[in-house]
């Protein structure tokens, strides 16, 4: 379990990080929490000349709370999602979320930024952010630009970020007040991925739905959102199972995995309804 | 690959060595500082037996390379005695109340609920399940080290109260 050798850079600002990433190309790759990436390179299925640990740049850090929205630093690790009493206040549902992310030390390392970036379908976070409709930062060559989570998302492992650019900060409006909220999982055992998760949001006569795990991006759908707005809970469900396409794994074949599928969804917006007012 | 010129903090010492930036934490502090509580269960990430206190952290050794950790502060279950080398509270509250029986994931076990005492020193039953859900043991089906953590908390916080 020993991974292919590679030359260590520890930046201390996102310039100098992505002038390496400029310089080596598809040879590099940048590091978070590593919780994805290290298991994939001890497995030889990841393998770079040049890595670059982004811990020691300050500017990825930190978590800020405004009136209409908060940003979230790339490296902020699950742990600290989950302890932040204001993000708590202000976005519950990220909380109830992270919980949920693998076990208690693969939190304190593994971080948001790394989550959403990755592009694994069975990453909690992605499904997440875009329920939130989350706006995603992205630093490169040319500057910085914001990608919608909604939109960042093209197939397994393949996102809209560049390979020259990293994701530097996450902006999540703040949900209005009396919104219900929910994330509901199923897994097999603790720190499994999804065999089936629903981010559901509902308030103000709005409403959000996305799913984990259960197509090769997560599933944001306009017309379950719509349904659940208007209290068509039966109409979301099946919006939602129609646009899911789940595949035959170790978690269970197709047809138990859409049943899966609707369950948690019916059980996440059950309590998103119970909490909003 | 050259090798990297390591400095980190172990149990209160500084200590150093050279190691390929893409060594494992584990393999360093096992191999080249011969720092054995540690150990490694299933190095995949899943089993937390070589969980060490990474900067306040728990972290599993065998999912960060040793440039990761370089300059920083570790404590590993050698860390957790007295002063005067016996065994501290967590250590002596594993063994009245029989939180092992092979006693190979007991160092993980052991470093991860300190930090779990430490951010929360009064946690209910299902708050240490929770928070040690990152360690398997094969043997116990967990009862007794629950039982243990428990004994722990009750004691540092009776010796808190006492010192007040």
């Amino acid at each position: 379990m020993i991974p292919a050798g590679f030359e260590y850079y520890r930046p201390s600002d996102i310039t100098s990080a992505v002038s390496i990433l400029q310089e080596h190309g598809d040879e590099a790759r940048v590091i978070a929490g590593g919780h994805s990436l290290i298991p994939m390179m001890k497995l030889r299925m990841a393998d770079m000349g040049h890595l670059i640990d982004l811990q020691d740049i300050d500017a990825l850090k930190g978590i800020e709370i405004g009136s209409d929205a908060v940003t979230i630093g790339a490296m902020v690790t699950q742990h600290e999602l989950i302890t932040h009493e204001g993000l708590s206040n202000a976005v519950p549902l990220i909380k109830e979320a992270a919980l949920l992310i693998a076990d208690p030390q693969v939190r304190y390392m593994g971080t948001v930024g790394g989550n959403v970036a990755n592009g694994d379908p069975g990453n909690d976070m992605p499904g997440l952010m875009q329920c939130l409709n989350a706006r995603f930062e992205l630093s490169g060559p040319d500057g910085v630009r914001e990608v919608a989570a909604r939109e960042f998302y093209e197939a397994a492992y393949f996102t809209a970020r560049e390979d020259e650019e990293i994701l530097t900060r996450i902006t999540i409006p703040v949900p209005a007040g009396g919104t219900g909220y929910a994330y509901e999982k199923q897994k097999r055992k603790i720190g499994d991925y999804a065999t089936a998760a629903a981010a559901v949001m509902i308030g103000g006569g709005t409403a959000s739905v996305a799913m984990t795990n259960l197509a090769d991006t997560p599933i944001w759908s306009d017309a379950a959102g719509a349904a659940l707005a208007a209290g068509d809970v039966d109409g979301c469900v099946s919006a939602m199972m129609g646009a899911i396409d789940p595949v035959a794994d170790n978690r269970g074949p197709i047809e138990f995995k859409k049943h899966v599928a609707a369950v948690i969804l019916r059980r996440a917006i059950a309590r998103a309804q119970s909490r909003a007012s | 690959m050259s090798k990297m010129h390591v400095k980190m903090t172990v149990n209160g010492k500084e200590v150093e060595g050279l190691a390929e930036p893409r060594t494992l934490l584990i393999h360093f502090l096992r191999e080249n500082l011969n720092i054995t509580g540690p150990h490694i269960g299933c190095e995949t990430s899943h089993c937390g037996a070589c969980t060490v206190d990474l900067d306040g952290k728990s972290v599993k050794s065998c999912t960060v390379f040793v440039a990761q950790a370089q300059g920083k502060e570790l404590t590993t279950v050698e860390g957790l005695v007295n002063e005067d080398g016996s065994l501290g509270v967590l250590q002596e509250m594993f063994r009245e109340h029989h939180g092992l029986q092979c006693g190979f994931c007991t160092p993980g076990m052991i470093t991860r609920a300190h930090r779990l005492l430490q951010e929360n020193p009064n946690p209910t039953e299902e708050e240490i399940r929770f928070g040690m859900a990152g360690n398997i043991c094969r043997c116990t089906g967990y009862q007794n080290i629950v039982k243990s953590i428990a004994a722990a908390a009750d004691t540092l916080n009776a010796q808190k109260e006492a010192a007040e």
